[in-house]
């Protein structure tokens, strides 16, 4: 089966820093695919090659054997991938039905429609209200995005990027800094996501990780070190001694 | 009990773009000021196309996050057209003002590719020097424009073959105070619209506009090129209420002043530019008077002023919001960012 997501000894250096170092990395259509290691080991480094935020120095990407290594950013979420922030990329003086409005609206084309009020674009309107409900949000979504609480912050990162209905997911860190009260809210959303979705997962959180993923990769110092199931990895010792080993 | 989400969402929205008493208080008066003062629609007339050069301005200050310091480009082109239209082709002003405004964004849409890339810096610089490149070009062609001496003897025919420019200028003020409203109903639904939005969002947060398919270029054009299209218009309606076109009209001050206007009146909510315009023409005529030598003084006075004390303290509209929200059971309003760059 063609992977969702391909990448092919992909490298990325700056300056002589290699930080993503000949990674050949497959994601099956439909997995719940998680990416580990420890800090500075170029997990998002990979997540801006993969969506186009950073040009890579070698290599490529395939998305359905497509090679989108050289298309743009916005012409990549149009061919079906989103992606969540580590730090919160929000439009802070807008509201989250705003924000979420734009995803919709883009994603069905009505980015250039010049003259049509906002209001009158009831299917989409509709549509975000929706989202925003499943997401938990709606009763702060007419509240500019920065008096949110950090925890529905983090709920609208996730939102913005379904709100496209994307084929390939990558979500980096999710639940990063919210607090422990908050988390499960969180949570919940993450193992809640369509199934048909391929949702790529960085997090730390190995309790989380260890209940969704169904494929596990290891990441350290820009290589993929390691990939296996829940099984293989939580049981490999060398990936307990660089990774485990000091986050259990 | 409560109503479902998206019906409380269409309410917001609508609640957003809806008509403000205030908005419509400031037309009546507007409105009423070509009656009130009959002595002075020369200077309402100036008050008017200064607001819309403003207002097109603020269209891609405001809303796109593109500075420019050349904005005089369009102006004055759109000035010398609607003269050497009337001159040469057809002395009604309505076609005029139209051919103007094809003119002039047919530039901004020429040189729109200039600003697309660059910090604000560079879009400074690229546009200041498209406007200068525009003043020497007008200033050589003087078997077309008149060269230092402009283009004089412009005598207009009534208005749609109905309303004649009377003695004291108040067929023009009107006739600039329309074109100024209708313009704002356009900028208001664009802004309004799913594009003004994505605009927003561009400025706001470019890498998250991308990473939501939204491809800025185009966009980019299109603002662009609508706001040289009204910044056309407000340089026609100069010459068309002076009956003369001076090489003035693509100088740099005026570059700068609509720019100083903006600010006076707040960048982002499309009454900034009328604001300003009244402030910073009333403020010029009265102290024109009482220090004729000093007024560009105290306007950078009160420039320096408004940037350090920050002008949402000092805002009206903002500061009414700013009570309005504070009052209780009012919460929902919140929301309602008079300006919109207020950080
Ligand atoms: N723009 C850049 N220029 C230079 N070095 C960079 C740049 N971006 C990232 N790096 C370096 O690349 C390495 C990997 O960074 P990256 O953010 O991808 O790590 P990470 O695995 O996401 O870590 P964390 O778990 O802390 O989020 C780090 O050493 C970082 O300093
Ligand atoms: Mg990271």
């Amino acid at each position: 089966m063609t992977p969702a997501l391909e990448t092919q000894m992909l490298v990325k250096r700056f300056g002589g820093l290699i930080v993503t170092n000949e990674v050949s990395l497959s994601v099956r259509p439909g997995a719940r695919h998680a990416l580990i290691g420890p800090n500075g080991a170029g997990k998002t480094t990979l997540i801006n090659l993969l969506t186009g935020a950073l040009t890579p120095s070698g290599g490529r990407i395939l998305l359905s054997g497509e090679d989108i290594t050289d298309t743009t950013p916005f012409a990549r979420v149009r061919k079906g991938i989103a992606r969540t922030f580590q730090i919160n990329q929000l439009f802070n003086d807008l509201t989250p039905l705003e924000s979420v409005m734009l995803a919709v609206g883009e994603r069905m084309g009505h980015g250039s429609r010049l003259f049509r009020p906002l209001f009158a674009d009831r299917t989409v309107s509709e549509e975000a209200a929706a989202l925003l409900e499943r997401f938990r949000l709606a009763d702060v979504m007419c509240l500019p995005t920065r008096d949110l609480p950090y925890g529905k912050q983090r709920l609208l990162e996730i939102a913005l990027a379904i709100a496209l209905q994307p084929k390939v997911l990558l979500l980096d860190e999710p639940a990063a800094g919210v607090p422990e009260e908050d988390r499960h809210e969180v949570l919940a959303i993450v193992r809640a996501l369509p199934s048909d979705v391929t949702v790529l997962l960085i997090e730390h959180d190995m309790d989380l990780v260890f209940s969704f993923a169904d494929r596990i990769s290891v990441l350290a110092a820009g290589r993929l070190f390691a990939e296996g199931t829940v099984e293989e990895i939580s049981g490999d010792p060398q990936v307990k001694a660089i990774y485990l080993g000091d986050a259990a | 009990m409560s109503a479902p989400h998206s019906q409380i969402a269409a309410a917001f929205l609508r609640r957003k773009a809806a008509w403000t008493p205030l908005e419509a208080g400031l037309w009546c008066l507007a409105l009423a000021a070509a009656f009130l003062f009959p002595s002075q629609q020369l200077l309402l007339s100036e008050i008017a196309i200064l607001a819309l050069f403003a207002l097109s301005l603020d269209l891609i200050v405001g809303y796109a996050g593109i500075l420019s310091l050349g904005h005089a480009a369009f102006f004055g082109v759109g000035a010398y057209t609607a003269g050497l239209f009337s001159l040469h082709v057809s002395a009604e002003p309505l076609t005029g003002l139209a051919v103007s405004a094809v003119v002039a964004g047919l530039l901004g849409l020429a040189t729109s590719f200039l600003v697309l890339r660059g910090s604000d810096l560079t879009r400074l610089m690229t546009t200041f020097g498209v406007s200068m490149l525009l003043a020497e070009g007008a200033n050589q062609a003087a078997w077309l424009t008149g060269g230092a001496d402009g283009l004089s003897g412009i005598l207009l025919e009534p208005i749609a073959g109905t309303f004649e420019f009377d003695l004291w200028g108040r067929t023009g003020y009107l006739y600039c105070l329309a074109v100024l409203f209708i313009l704002l109903l356009v900028a208001r639904r664009i802004v309004h619209s799913p594009f003004g939005l994505s605009l927003k969002a561009i400025k706001r947060n470019s890498r998250r506009a991308a990473m939501l398919g939204i491809a800025p270029n185009r966009r980019i054009v299109i603002i662009y090129t609508i706001s040289a299209l009204y910044a056309g218009m407000a340089g026609a309606l100069l010459t068309q209420t002076t009956s003369f076109v001076s090489p003035d009209v693509l100088a740099f001050h005026r570059s700068a002043d609509v720019l100083l206007v903006l600010v006076l009146g707040g960048v982002g909510y499309l009454y900034g530019g009328i604001v300003g315009a009244v402030i910073f023409t009333l403020l010029r005529a009265w102290l024109s008077v009482v220090t004729p030598q000093y007024w560009m003084f105290w306007i950078g006075l009160i420039l320096v002023a408004l940037v350090v004390i920050g002008r949402d303290r000092l805002h009206p509209a903002r500061a009414i919001a700013l009570v309005r929200s504070r009052l209780p059971g009012r919460a929902g309003e919140k929301a309602v960012p008079l300006s919109e760059d207020s950080r």
